[in-house]
């Protein structure tokens, strides 16, 4: 599967969802696919998607949050899935882009191209609700489930080593600001 | 000069946080930080979430910021040795008003010296950072240092290291 492909079919499905994306190609593709104000897009911190979705999920419990993050990044932080089970935010959901390697430092195999399973080590870990999608309908239908039910869950989905589709620009200051406006939490300069 | 308050430095703490709507507490298991660990698992105004390492608290508190909710996150000085990275690409480049509280380890009698050197990168890495550090080591600064830190990260949009001493604590002590 396309990385770009699975990004614009999550784009396509998204309304008030505030959408949190790891470092590197993961935030390129879910940019590329169409920005929005609601996506938050990591420049460093890896390994730290699914905590920040976790603190806006805390934050906002009214609101449908997605993490996304690659299979290298996740495995620099696996212990946040157990927070999360422990948490169990009803309202967050965390999809795994695992192409098996890390694909921005060069293609170097991950832990998930021998011998790791990552949907079987965040069901291990007590998302219960952890699933590998073998296809992008099944991606979609997998999606769609969640975000009509009570989470937290987990979508793995393989994909291959495309290269993005594009990059957001690297302005960190200007990334929070647009993503707290729309989350309601900051009001645009000059308005009282 | 007798202190004007005979409360103990986790009540003032606990209180200081509330008065400034810090609801979300964040954590790292840690000896000295137990009557604030049990205090908001304790009350319902707070929140509390066991984190697995500080740097995930790191991104908890950063994307609570973002949704709209105060909160703090307490370590000992040797956890605050895994965030550097954190703190610079998140809460730093972002701008987020990141409060941390770190019992102070190392220092004052220690008696591991694993915690000896672990505890010298704090001031450091928050020199290093711009991160204001500030060591609280009496009970009657103790209300005005939180309160008036917490205020600033938030007016400034940056994070602060307050960095609890064995003077204020106590501190662990061996037990031989």
């Amino acid at each position: 599967m396309r990385r770009i492909d699975l990004m614009r079919r999550l784009a396509g499905m998204l309304g008030d969802e505030a959408v949190i994306g790891g470092i590197g190609n993961t935030n390129f593709d879910l940019y590329a696919a169409g920005h929005r104000p609601l996506n938050f897009y990591m420049l460093g911190s890896m390994g730290l998607a699914f905590p920040i979705a976790l603190g806006v999920a805390l934050a906002q419990p009214q609101r449908r949050v997605i993490g996304i993050e690659g299979d290298g990044s996740l495995l620099m932080n696996l212990g946040c899935l157990a927070t999360i089970a422990t948490v169990a935010p009803v309202n967050l959901t965390l999809i795994v882009l695992d192409n098996a390697s890390y694909q921005i430092t060069g293609g170097q195999p991950s832990a998930s191209a021998a011998k790791t399973d990552l949907v079987a080590v965040a069901r291990g870990a007590g998302i219960a609700r952890s699933d590998w999608s073998q296809d992008p309908d099944e991606f979609s239908r997998l999606l769609g489930e969640a975000l009509r039910s009570e989470g937290p869950s987990l979508i793995g989905t393989r994909i291959d080593g495309a290269p993005a589709a594009g990059q957001p620009a690297r302005d960190p200051a200007q990334i929070r600001d647009r993503f707290m406006q729309a989350m309601g939490t900051r009001k645009e300069f000059g308005v009282e | 000069m007798p202190s004007a308050s005979a409360k103990a430095w986790p009540e003032i703490v606990l209180e200081t946080l509330k008065a400034n709507d810090v609801r979300l507490a964040v954590y790292v298991p840690d000896k000295i930080l137990i009557p604030l660990i049990d205090g908001v698992h304790g009350d319902p105004f707070f929140t509390a979430v066991c984190a697995t390492r500080e740097e995930e608290g790191v991104g908890i508190c950063a994307g609570a910021w973002m949704g709209g909710t105060r909160s703090l996150l307490m370590m000992q000085t040797s956890g605050f040795g895994n965030i550097p990275n954190a703190l610079a690409s998140l809460a730093v480049a972002y701008q987020i008003p990141l409060l941390l509280l770190i019992s102070e380890r190392g220092a004052l009698g220690e008696f591991n010296a694993g915690q000896v050197w672990s505890s010298r990168v704090v001031a450091p890495v928050c020199t290093a950072l711009g991160i204001p550090q500030l060591t609280i080591e009496r009970l009657d600064d103790l209300a005005f240092v939180v309160d008036r830190s917490i205020k600033q990260a938030i007016a400034t949009q940056s994070p602060v290291a307050l960095v609890l001493s064995p003077l204020l604590t106590g501190g662990k002590v061996f037990a031989a």
